[in-house]
């Protein structure tokens, strides 16, 4: 909303206070002043000139050489290139001297050999935007009535010099759509009153009833409709001081009609239609909704097609109006309009919302409807409006008002004391500044002992509680002045729960040893959806997609970690360790909420550790990316839990993948891209690994449990097994732990060998076992028995032998 | 004899001065002291010697052996020093080179501010609550005063999948979600920290994606200068001591009365900058007074029970506290940005 400064001074006394100090005291009060404009942007010294003769000039044929008035000794000379200058004409003349808005000086000039002397100002010039320019005046100079008063400021004329207040109204605050509205808001902030308009309105002996006929079918999106006529009008240009106001608002002049229409809607906020009486095709108004399929032409000549959940004004047969949204074109006032009819209804907001959702098609009018409008106004911005087409259109104004009118009108009163604000508040605001505060918001109450019953004015929608008088009660008293407390309740102690520490002290550890980590958005395309999910479900789409992008929820985090991946590779940044903590989305079915599961990924390519100046250069592996896991799992307290099972998984290398089981239960995988989703991705050797981390943080764990730190000897056994090629390390690693028992306290592999001191499709795997009693210091003998057995049953099971 | 240990041991003292190694002293040793040294054949000729005179003797070749044994030892403790100091000499290395790197990431800087905020918090008893993304329409906006048709869902143009569900907008419907738990019984003092969503096309001021964190307060008698003070008091441990806020009157259909809250400037303390826009403050939260129709909706008496609830969001705060100027970065995983925020 544009509020004029000099526009609201009509309504209430500013005196004493600037336009910026106003703004500050409106902002600080609840509604945000976004900008406080000055109009003229700098502009100085334009006058109003008569335009005495224009001749073509000599030398170019878009120019002009005029001779103007402008109020100061003898005419002067001035070359003007707009099309529409005439001889006769009052204009806007920037002096020699004068300034233009972006600080444009005016100076003596020669243009094609013939001196200028000035310029005459088309309104764009003088810092008007186009598209608020009357079409007449939108490519050429503007033209002022001819009682312009040669060398009056033309600025002042044309309120450039007004300053208007931008608003940034919440949708609480529709009362604020309207002069009148904002008037009553700075009433109460400056505890002044509020002056309304006076309406002069004089009825001749006829009957608006002979005229016409309204009938409502839809009450409950039209609870009141009321319409006078106003015949002999003479279509022309409204008065400068009504365009001028309109064009500050930012809404572009046309007629006096029109305006008029227009002036009132931002002055009542009452939207209101001018229909021309003899082009209705009937004597009738019948408001209904629409029928499927029916169409309407509305004033922008674009043809709409209307269902049953858009309102429509009729002449009985046909579509007249979209009610509260626009106009149509069968039926607009034009430039032979003599008879107006003018509807100033109420409309609700649902069924404007759906019309303006529908096409695409808001404007001043339809936005007030939606945020609600007060009723108890409808009437009086009509007879204004009659009274000023009186006025300014030379009309006269037929007898009476057609009106259908279902409206239940309710006061609403709160009740509230003041202990309630108080204790709200924190504060100790006193029975007497309340009842200031409510006086100056001109809300109608009595006070007793300390009980406020309020009846609040229909203006305000946005007041049915308690709750809404303290807020105004706060925001009046400021809340500069409000205590600053801590919460006096019960404490508790705060606190992490287990899985979000759990899962701070993993993020922690992956960045520890070298991750970083990332945020993907969960939004992704059809395809990137299900790639290497663990667990796969219907994707579930959105229903209104920006992109097809970001149309699906992901169901693994392991494709955008790519794509960040990718990214960064894309940009010289070869070596990529990335992890993110982040939820997948699995359908459930299409009325319940899907499975939100927490996941953990990672992606990791390029170099793992180099320290080359001494030689040590590490590419990521498998086993980085496992060592990485398996000391994650450590962390958990789950190292003996987990299993690592060759896997063979989609987009992942066949042969260098593995399931990850807690428990036996699949729980995530760890593997190397596929050479085709990695070149799919411009990426090189890269690994990924998605876990449940739920699985893992929810898993019990026993405490931490001191055991005894040993005070006697271990002993150390080697030995190297050779088995077949497809025996894997951690099934023989598994058959020792069993044969070893309680002696063997530890197993480690140190070499793994294949090649040409083996025979063909054999290899070997050392392993070094280490026998500890807690007990005492174990002998040869003891420890020879049981590493004996160890070695049976590796050959027994596997086939091993052992390497000489 | 006197006279030839006297000399000897004159003899020897100089050799042992001599002797640059240890090789060197160990020949002295032998030379003088060893079996077949010339002290031993002094030893040895103390036969012809009167007894009056063999104490004597013996005496004196103790004597000169012991104080050829001392000068050995002390210099053979300075060889071997020097032994060690050459080694060592030998040893040194260019301590200017570069150490073995070891590897270190770090959170993404959303993360950090959200972790920063959620231990303010919890240091003034909250716990953290969280929910789903997919949210119940009920959940997002009714259980929030915002039934179907308010003009204020026009605020939030969100990403439906049916009429009934969607990605959330905010993180209120854990604030919903946990009263409607708490079965109309106080306190509530929880902080929601979580993803949003909204129909935005990104650009550098604007994500589909983006991050909340809210906090809420349900108990008797909770005022709305709680809210003030709590809120100063997070202010003041995250952006500076010596920072203030201010409230400014607000809408938000789920509060009433509802503010929003600016921060003094933490760059220019309040004096006007480039960062407060010449105003000295910084906006950074919504808040209000938790409205009747929500809390009643969870299950709560709202004659009895009054609430305060604010939201901000992580991406803002972390571009003010750190200069970021897109909104983008976040999301980008860009390696050259996340490495930024590595160290405390």
């Amino acid at each position: 909303m544009f509020v004029s400064y000099k526009w609201l001074q009509e309504y209430v006394d500013l005196t004493g206070i600037t336009a910026k100090e106003l703004a500050d005291r409106i902002t600080k009060s609840g509604i945000e002043v976004e900008s406080v404009e000055v109009l003229s942007k700098g502009a100085k010294d334009v006058v109003i000139g008569h335009v005495l003769e224009r001749e073509q000039h000599p030398n170019a044929d878009k120019l002009s050489k005029c001779l103007v008035d402008i109020g100061e000794g003898e005419p002067v000379q001035i070359i003007c290139g707009a099309p529409n200058v005439a001889k006769g004409q009052k204009v806007a003349v920037a002096k020699v001297g004068a300034v233009l808005p972006g600080n444009l000086k005016i100076k003596r000039a020669k243009l094609r050999g013939e001196e200028s002397n000035g310029m005459i100002c088309s309104l764009q010039e003088l810092g008007v935007e186009s598209k608020v320019v009357p079409k007449p005046y939108a490519d050429g100079i503007f033209v002022f009535p001819s009682d312009a008063p040669v060398g009056a400021d033309a600025l002042e004329l044309l309120n450039l010099d007004d300053e208007v207040l931008e608003l940034g109204l919440t949708p609480n605050r529709a009362d604020c759509l309207s002069m009148i509205g904002v008037a009553y808001e700075v009433a109460a902030i400056l505890g002044r009153s509020v002056k309304l308009p006076a309406i002069e309105l004089h009825e001749n002996s006829e009957s608006v009833h002979d005229y016409i006929s309204v009938r409502v079918d839809a009450p409950e999106d039209n609870p009141l409709y009321a319409g006078r006529i106003v015949k002999n009008v003479k279509i022309g240009p409204s008065p400068l001081w009504m365009q001028t106001r309109l064009m500050a608002a930012g809404i572009r002049p046309h007629n006096n009609v029109v305006d008029i229409t227009n002036y009132i809607l931002l002055e009542y906020g009452q939207p209101l239609h001018a229909f021309d009486y003899d082009r209705l095709g009937s004597n009738e108004i019948v408001v209904r909704r629409a029928k499927n399929g029916e169409t309407i032409v509305t004033l922008d000549d674009t043809k709409r097609t209307l269902t049953e959940d858009h309102l429509v004004i009729t002449n009985g047969s046909e579509p007249v109006a979209l009610a509260g949204v626009m106009g149509g074109a069968n039926s607009e006032v034009q430039d032979d309009t003599t008879t107006v009819f003018i509807e100033s209804a109420y409309f609700t907001s649902p069924v404007i919302r759906q019309a303006v959702k529908d096409h695409g098609l808001r404007s001043e009018a339809s936005t007030r409807f939606e945020k609600g409008i007060d009723p108890a106004r409808t009437k009086e911005a009509l007879d204004r409006a009659a009274a000023l087409m009186a006025e300014y259109a030379g009309g006269e104004v037929v007898g009476g008002v057609v009106e259908v009118n279902t409206l239940q009108p309710k006061d609403v009163v709160v009740t509230i004391t003041l202990d309630r604000i108080n204790n709200v508040l924190g504060t100790a605001i006193t029975k007497e500044e309340v009842a200031n505060i409510l006086t100056n918001l001109q809300f109608m109450f009595i006070e007793d002992n300390g009980t406020f019953t309020i009846t609040v004015p229909s203006r305000r929608r946005d007041i049915a509680i308690e709750e809404d008088i303290i807020e105004e009660v706060a925001r009046l008293y400021g809340y500069d002045n409000l205590p600053a407390t801590l919460p006096v309740g019960e404490a508790n102690p705060g606190k992490l729960t287990p899985y979000q520490a759990k899962r701070r002290h993993v993020r922690r550890y992956l960045e520890d040893v070298g991750l970083f980590q990332a945020i993907t958005y969960s939004l992704t395309n059809e395809e990137k959806a299900t790639m290497f999910a663990l667990e796969t479900a219907e994707p579930i789409r959105l229903a209104l997609p920006m992109s097809e992008e970001r149309s699906v929820l992901r169901q693994s985090l392991v494709p955008h970690l790519l794509e960040a991946a990718s990214y960064n590779r894309a940009r010289q940044v070869e070596n990529v360790a990335l992890y993110e903590i982040g939820s997948v989305y699995l359908a459930t079915n299409e009325h319940e909420l899907p499975n939100e599961k927490e996941r953990l990924a990672g992606v990791l390519t390029g170099v793992w550790h180099a320290h080359v100046w001494q030689g040590e250069k590490k590419a990521v592996d498998f086993y980085v990316a496992k060592g990485i896991l398996d000391g994650l799992f450590a962390l958990l307290g789950l190292e003996n839990r987990i299993e690592y099972k060759q896997a063979k998984r989609e987009h992942l290398h066949p042969g260098r993948t593995a399931d990850i089981l807690l428990d036996g239960k699949t729980i995530g995988f760890v593997g190397q891209l596929h050479p085709i989703v990695q070149k799919e991705f411009d990426l090189k050797e890269t690994y990924v690994f998605e876990l449940d981390i739920e699985a893992l943080l929810k898993a019990e764990v026993d405490d931490i449990r001191y055991t005894a730190i040993p005070r006697f000897p271990s002993i150390t056994r080697d030995i190297a097994l050779v088995v077949d090629e497809h025996i894997v390390a951690g099934d023989l690693e598994q058959a020792i732990i069993k044969a070893g028992g309680e002696l063997l306290k530890d197993v480690s592999i140190f070499d793994v060998y294949k090649g040409d001191r083996l025979p063909e499709g054999k290899k070997s795997i050392a392993f070094s076992l280490r026998y500890y009693d807690p007990e005492r210091t174990l002998t040869d003998e003891e420890v020879t028995a049981v590493h004996e057995q160890v070695i049976k049953a590796v050959e027994q099971q596997f086939g091993a032998t052992l390497r000489g | 004899m006197k006279e030839r240990l006297q000399q000897l041991q004159q003899e020897a003292l100089e050799k042992i001065e001599q002797a640059n190694d240890l090789k060197a002293l160990s020949d002295v040793r032998v030379a003088y002291l060893g079996k077949k040294g010339p002290i031993t054949e002094v030893l040895r000729g103390m036969g012809s010697l009167s007894p009056e005179e063999r104490p004597i003797m013996g005496a004196l070749v103790n004597e000169v052996r012991e104080a050829i044994q001392m000068a050995l030892e002390a210099k053979q403790v300075k060889l071997e020093q020097e032994e060690v100091e050459k080694k060592l000499a030998k040893e040194a290395i260019d301590v200017t080179l570069p150490g073995r790197p070891i590897r270190r990431g770090n959170h993404h800087p959303l993360t950090r501010v959200i972790e920063e905020i959620e231990d303010l918090f919890i240091g003034m008893g909250y716990t953290i609550a969280e929910g789903p993304e997919v949210e119940k329409d009920y959940y997002n906006f009714e259980a929030l005063n915002l039934p179907k048709g308010h003009p204020a869902r026009d605020m939030q143009d969100s990403f439906y999948i049916t009429e009934e569900i969607l990605l959330r907008t905010h993180t209120s419907p854990v604030q919903a979600r946990t009263m409607e738990k708490h079965q109309g019984r106080g306190p509530v003092k929880i902080i929601c920290p979580g993803k949003v969503y909204r129909r935005d096309n990104d650009d550098a001021t604007h994500s589909h994606q983006f991050t909340q964190i809210e906090g809420l307060v349900v108990d008797e008698n909770v005022r709305m200068s709680d809210l003030k003070g709590t809120l100063r008091e997070f202010a003041r441990k995250m952006f500076g001591e010596d920072r203030d806020i201010r409230f400014r009157p607000s809408f938000f259909p789920f509060t009433e009365p509802s503010v929003e809250v600016d921060v003094s400037c933490f760059n220019c303390g309040g004096h006007g900058c480039n960062v407060c826009k010449g105003t000295g403050w910084i906006e950074i939260l919504g808040a209000g007074m938790v409205h009747p129709n929500v809390l009643e909706m969870a299950g709560f008496d709202s004659k009895k029970y009054t609430g305060f609830a604010f939201g901000m969001g992580p991406e803002r705060i972390a571009m003010l506290k750190y200069g970021i100027d897109d909104i983008r970065h976040f999301y980008q995983n860009d390696l050259r940005f996340l490495q930024q925020f590595d160290r405390v």
